[in-house]
């Protein structure tokens, strides 16, 4: 299946590399809007089609792509959704403009698939929201959930960097919806220690009455799936109780794709956004067989 | 004769040493005394600032609204003081509040390299038309050209004054000195210095910033703060007092209000002992004192081991949870807190 990735920075143009080893998508269109960002430099050695036209490449070349990945920023994907929605083109957001539904792989992948517009949330959400909907199965009475992440500043973009507050809101939403938990706050911490810092995210949740016996199988279980699409997620440290707080400890490495292995937080948002494309491929796919041959 | 602002976080950096647990009553009697004293700007707060009551870093007692509403009511002349971190605060969640409640000085912080993350909440607090200062912490971390490199971001973005912070107490006075010239010559506006007390530096650090041209001072009742504490704010206005420098406080008020402060506020007063010590030649933020030495405890290791592996590995204000993450590490590598290593 054909798709196209507007926006060139850092999430763009490792996504697109994550493209180019998917076996079931194909990079239409790479688009950007500065003619000399390295995003687009990287694309054009790999051969990919380019652009820096912005959205408008897609409307004036519909049949680039039946799928977009969106990684510009919040305030520009509420300009850009209204425009893809009327193309029909099924939309993965990376920004955190909460337009569509929010997607999380290990959670409801399967449920993402009945709207056009899927949201990723954040890089943080991505994380901890198995973690904190696996506090939410397994704990009652639930008082409140916390997610801190810690990057390395220089796996943060300008967009990113601009976007603090929306990452905020954006992930302490997800963790809301997907725990039920109606307290939660979000924290990002940037580190700009060289070497470079791995992402990693620390879940607390108060709990009455913390049940580690039904939470460490459950924490085992997904964290399981999510090495399937992310496979530098590792479980750290817990579930464990500390100071009366439940604490679990994730580090996220990346693949390397476009920044180095440090960089997990661009990594997991986007195998995240490619396990809903492709399964969103394989749908389309079978369905086609299906219908030809009816 | 030249003017400093003195601006006094004992109500916000206190909160560390309390594990934020000021109450309303001792924000409103504090607030009164730092009133009568002509102290010109009283901040409060959790100790990290607005929006950071959290299991991260400690629940506070008392609400932002309670803890700010009740300082503006005890305020008539001195200006009420934020501290905000972008990354722990809001915009929306948070300053649209503060200033609901009237908050007239936001203090928008940054770790020392991250300037740019404060510029979204810079440029709003000054469309709103309230004061708004720059604040880098963590600012032994980096050069004196990388520092001005980002206060002038700030600047740029609209901040009306620059302070540093010395948030592990790890500057000496000759360090400051360089500093805060390079700063004064680089910015056309008030540069500030902000002096913990691990190595016992903190008034000569304020001194010398002084000296060196910085027009704004930060300092707290018996320097009531994380760690080792703060610069003492009575003993630094009699010092500048003595050097000649107007602060427009009343000495004696000043005085009265460390003394209520002692009474009614700190459980002890502040004093560098080997934790604090170990964390300002590590680098480390102070206010990992209490977190540190309650894990340590828990994990029957050496406090003096963590702040040191915390400091090799550039840990900054916030990230709280790596103290537990080294804790375990330490432990499985066998470190017992017998055999402690040689740094």
């Amino acid at each position: 299946m054909k798709v196209a990735v507007i926006g060139s920075g850092n999430i763009g143009t490792d996504l697109l590399v994550k493209i180019l080893r998917s076996k079931h998508l194909e990079c239409g269109a790479f688009i950007g809007r500065s003619p000399d960002s390295k995003g687009l430099l990287k694309a054009q050695q790999l051969g990919v089609k380019t652009s820096h036209d912005g959205i408008n490449y897609i409307v004036e070349n519909p049949d680039c792509c039946d799928l977009v990945f969106d990684a510009t920023s919040a305030k520009a994907h509420f300009e850009n959704a209204p425009i893809l929605d009327r193309l029909g083109k099924f939309v993965v957001d990376l920004t955190p403009a909460k337009v569509g539904k929010m997607c999380v792989p290990a959670v409801n992948l399967d449920e993402c698939l009945e709207i056009l517009n899927v949201n990723m949330i954040t890089c943080g959400g991505q994380a901890s929201i198995p973690i904190a909907y696996a506090i939410g199965q397994t704990q009652k009475d639930i008082e409140y959930i916390e997610v801190v992440s810690s990057i390395a500043s220089r796996s943060a973009g300008p967009a990113t960097r601009n976007n603090l507050d929306e990452y905020i809101h954006t992930t302490e939403n997800g963790i809301r919806i997907f725990s039920g938990t109606e307290n939660a706050k979000a924290i990002l911490n940037l580190n700009p220690a060289d070497p470079c810092i791995n992402m990693q995210t620390t879940i607390f949740a108060k709990v009455k009455k913390p049940d580690l016996e039904a939470l460490k199988p459950m924490v085992e279980s997904i964290v399981n799936k999510i090495k399937h699409y992310v496979p530098g997620y590792e479980l750290l440290l817990g579930p464990t109780v500390e100071d009366g707080r439940i604490a679990v400890i994730i580090r996220v490495k990346g693949l390397g794709d476009f920044l180095p292995e440090y960089a997990g937080n661009l990594d997991i948002i986007n195998c995240a956004a490619i396990a809903i494309a492709e399964k969103y491929a394989q749908a389309k796919q079978s369905k086609k067989t299906q219908s030809t041959s009816v | 004769m030249k003017q400093i602002i003195v601006s006094d976080p004992t109500l916000r950096d206190g909160n560390h040493a309390v594990r934020h647990q000021i109450t309303k009553e001792q924000v409103k009697a504090y607030c009164q005394a730092a009133d009568l004293a002509g102290i010109p700007i009283v901040e409060v707060g959790h100790g990290n600032g607005i929006g950071a009551s959290s299991l991260q870093l400690g629940l506070a007692k008392c609400s932002d609204e309670e803890m700010l509403t009740t300082a503006r009511a005890a305020l008539k002349n001195s200006q009420l003081g934020i501290h905000m971190i972008p990354g722990f605060a809001t915009i929306k969640k948070d300053l649209v509040k503060a200033i609901e409640w009237g908050v007239d000085v936001f203090r928008v912080a940054a770790h020392c390299t991250e300037a740019d993350l404060t510029q979204r909440h810079i440029e709003y607090v000054r469309t709103q038309g309230k004061t708004v200062w720059g604040v880098l912490m963590m600012s032994h971390m980096v050069t004196d050209n990388i520092l001005l490199e980002e206060a002038r971001k700030m600047e740029q973005y609209g901040a009306e004054a620059f302070v540093f912070m010395d948030s592990s107490g790890n500057y000496l006075p000759e360090q400051v000195r360089t500093r805060v010239s390079t700063l004064v010559n680089g910015l056309s506006i008030p540069v500030g210095f902000h002096g913990h007390n691990n190595l016992g530096m903190a008034v000569a650090n304020s001194v010398a910033a002084v000296q060196a041209g910085a027009t704004v001072l930060d300092g707290c009742a018996r320097g009531f703060g994380a760690g080792a504490g703060n610069t003492q704010i009575e003993v630094l206005v009699a010092v500048l007092e003595r050097m000649g420098y107007k602060t427009g406080i009343d000495l004696y008020k000043l005085l009265d209000a460390a003394d209520l402060a002692e009474k009614e506020i700190l459980p002890s007063v502040p004093y560098v002992n080997s934790a604090s010590i170990v964390s300002g030649l590590a680098g480390v933020f102070s206010g990992f004192k209490r977190p540190v030495e309650r894990i340590a405890k828990e994990f029957d290791l050496d406090a003096r081991d963590i702040f040191f592996e915390l400091g090799k590995r550039k840990i900054i204000a916030g990230q709280e949870d790596y103290i537990l993450e080294v804790a375990h590490e330490l432990k499985a590598l066998g470190r017992n807190g017998k055999d402690v290593a040689v740094h």
